[in-house]
């Protein structure tokens, strides 16, 4: 898994390349906190290039969720979600928890 | 059948993952019903290490794969402490962010896309069956 990010004026915008499994969410999980740590509360997840991702990896986007929500203070946004992944993230629950956007631009543009 | 015996450690999901899709591609499944099997048998994995074992490295995941013309059987046994998933939580899909719980969704997701998802605890093992029919 490959984790880049970009900084922009009122937003980062997080990317990640492969699989988040139980062995990989970990350091997905430090990167986000590194974001919030910084005060950053203002994420995008574009998943374009995620090929599967496990409750493991479920956990991670919750949690970050929480974090970035709580006083009011931010949130956290997916971008470009692929088919099978969307699947999952329905399946979850997810959709009423997260905005999805169908491009980076938009999502950045949210913010 | 096919067996292959890998190493309880979270490093050994993606070979895990690429031996039963590959079985799986064999007979026809494809796309997302390919990528449902792919997460059942991820899930049950990152369960025996984290609940049957504790940790990583404690001990083995033996995996067998039957595959028939209209289905998939995927078996995996650990040797870990005796697992039950009726004492596992169910989650709350419905509850807002703040009381959303973070587990059971794993077992979640594998009942919901295998078509048969059978717990069986032995004298000293754990047997877990998925079994997923092709649609056509």
């Amino acid at each position: 898994m490959e984790i880049s990010i970009t900084q922009y004026k009122r937003c980062d915008v997080v990317k990640v390349e492969g699989r988040i499994d139980s062995a990989s969410a970990p350091q997905l999980h430090e990167e986000f906190n590194k974001l919030l740590e910084d005060n950053h509360f203002h994420i995008v997840f574009n998943m374009t290039d995620v090929s599967f991702i496990s409750s493991a990896g479920l956990r991670v986007l919750i949690s970050t969720q929480k974090n970035c929500k709580r006083f009011n203070r931010g949130e956290l946004v997916l971008a470009n979600v692929p088919e099978n992944i969307k699947a999952a993230l329905d399946l979850a629950g997810f959709t009423a928890l997260f905005k999805i956007f169908d491009s980076e631009v938009a999502a950045v543009g949210h913010f | 059948m096919k067996t292959l015996t890998f190493p309880g450690r979270y490093s050994s999901l993606v070979k895990i993952g690429e031996f039963v899709t590959q079985a799986a591609k064999s007979i026809g499944f494809d796309g997302f019903e390919l990528y449902k099997i792919e997460t059942a048998v991820d899930e049950a994995c990152s369960n025996i290490i984290e609940h049957a074992y504790g940790q990583e490295n404690i001990g083995d995941i033996e995996i067998s794969v039957v595959t028939d013309l209209d289905k998939i059987t995927i078996t995996l046994t650990d040797f870990g402490e005796p697992f039950d998933p009726q004492y596992v939580k169910q989650p709350n899909l419905d509850a807002d962010l703040q009381d959303r719980d973070d587990h059971g969704l794993g077992i979640y997701m594998m009942k919901q896309w295998m078509d048969v998802v059978n717990f069986d605890t032995l004298k000293d093992k754990n047997v877990l069956t998925l079994v997923k029919y092709l649609k056509d």
